[in-house]
């Protein structure tokens, strides 16, 4: 039995023929709109979320599946005490997939050494978010028609950014891919990705703090918020936060096949003026994410036996 | 000075970092071991000044796994027939289970009742992070 805990448990190849099975789903939905009858998707949300749970349970309804699950720890026996064993080893009694977000890092994995059925990480605090990736590839994919050759910069808040940190590790396994990070000093890309993870990749990659500079290079700009409370004090805040919002100005500078992406929530670091631009792809990713969860539903169900290798351990 | 007596068959613990010696035994398991084992603390060292060292007396396969990730000065010395015939540097184990504990407040270690697992992410550096939240090991 397969699980998704971590953006790398697929190899590139599966993953690749996940992406080929999404677009398939998005050409022809029709096809797919009862792979899931009599199917049981389980939600388990300890802490709120609007896109990724709501997407999950479109996903399965668009598979002709059923949703059952709770959307806060308060809602759930977790409030009682139970942990995340017992309450896995439950369910699995109950429906016939799970999709886990939860506030503690590592309990989707946790919950994918006790579970019955297959588990999918649906973000486990600050740590990881494998189907915000998959969505990831699959929008660079569809607006390039391929993922390697393309250069990307990475923008905003690449400290703490879970996404961009997972998108970065799925990227070095793709050919002549080129990373341009672009954040302030205080919110720089981990060194830690960058010494494990893209130095040993071989693949090219620069630091720099003007978005500006660097647009024209660009074919991916992945947009992502700089936090206040990332910030030591309001100085520096106030003063850096400019630099990185996204305005009609900026992206003139972009080339025209530019594709703009966002993990949403957005908040002001691109302006609503952008929302226009045809190179604006954000929310396209955002309706991407259904598909991609659909495609991941379906494999890990074992319904398109193709996509993924059978009995591999994944953790 | 104090004399404890060579061993015929067995393992020596040598160039332990003073002070680590009962941490040793303690991880080994070597309290469960019915044969006859020597801790000596604090002996004379020409090249750190003081070691401690453990004579493990008529075992021979001991899991020395974790030896290598608590002290990379130990040497690991097999005796047979009173001779020595192998001496070698422990290795880092590629995995550490509830030997060292995650500090992360944000992961699921600190609230469930799991095995502590690390992975061995750096050789050169001996770093480890934990298998849940992958925060890296601070020592």
């Amino acid at each position: 039995m397969r699980h998704l805990i971590d953006p790398l448990d697929f190899t590139r190849a599966e993953t690749d023929r996940l992406l080929t099975l999404a677009e398939d789903i998005i050409s022809r939905p029709g096809e797919y709109a009862h792979q899931c009858d009599g199917k049981i998707l389980a939600t388990l949300f300890y802490e709120p979320s609007t896109r990724t749970r709501l997407s999950f349970e479109s996903a399965m309804m668009r598979l002709g599946g059923k949703v059952l699950g709770f959307a806060s720890a308060e809602n759930s026996s977790a409030a009682k005490g139970e942990s995340v064993a017992d309450t896995i080893r439950m369910i699995s009694g109950y429906a016939d997939i799970v999709a886990m977000r939860h506030f503690k890092e590592g309990a989707p994995y946790v919950a994918s050494r006790y579970s019955g059925i297959p588990v999918i990480n649906a973000g486990d605090g600050g740590h990881q978010h494998p189907t915000q990736t998959l969505t990831d590839l699959l929008t660079i994919r569809r607006s390039r028609g391929g993922i390697s050759g393309v250069t990307i910069g990475l923008c905003g808040d690449l400290k703490f950014g879970r996404t961009v940190h997972s998108l970065v590790k799925s990227l070095v396994r793709y050919e002549n891919v080129r990373f341009i990070l672009i954040s302030p000093e205080e919110l720089r890309m981990p060194g830690y990705i960058l010494k494990e993870v893209i130095e040993p990749s071989g693949h090219p990659y620069r630091e720099v703090r003007d978005m500006e500079e660097v647009m024209k290079e660009l074919d991916i700009l992945y947009m992502t918020r700089v936090q206040r409370e990332r910030f030591f004090n309001e100085e520096d805040y106030v003063r850096l936060k400019d630099s990185y919002i996204l305005t009609p100005e900026k992206l003139a500078l972009g080339k025209k096949d530019l594709a703009v992406l966002h993990p949403l929530p957005r908040v002001n670091e691109i302006a609503q003026e952008v929302d226009s631009d045809p190179r604006a792809m954000y929310f396209t990713q955002a309706r991407n994410g259904v598909f991609v969860r659909m495609a991941l539903i379906l494999s890990l169900l074992g319904l398109t036996p193709d996509v993924l290798e059978r009995e591999e351990e994944t953790c | 000075m104090l004399n404890i007596d060579s061993i015929e068959n067995g393992i020596v613990i040598d160039h332990i970092t003073a002070g680590l010696g009962m941490r040793i035994y303690e991880l080994l398991e070597l309290q469960k071991l019915d044969t006859c084992v020597a801790i000596i603390k604090n002996a004379k060292s020409e090249k750190f000044g003081r070691k401690d060292i453990i004579k493990i007396e008529g075992v021979m396969n001991i899991d020395l796994d974790v030896l290598g990730f608590i002290d990379d000065n130990a040497t690991v010395c097999t005796i047979r027939n009173g001779k020595l015939v192998e001496k070698k540097k422990p290795a880092l184990p590629e995995k550490l289970v509830n030997i060292i504990s995650c500090k992360n407040p944000r992961c699921i270690t600190s609230v469930e009742q799991v095995d502590q697992v690390f992975v061995l992410c750096g050789e050169e550096s001996h770093r480890y992070r934990c298998k849940y939240c992958e925060q890296e090991y601070k020592k």
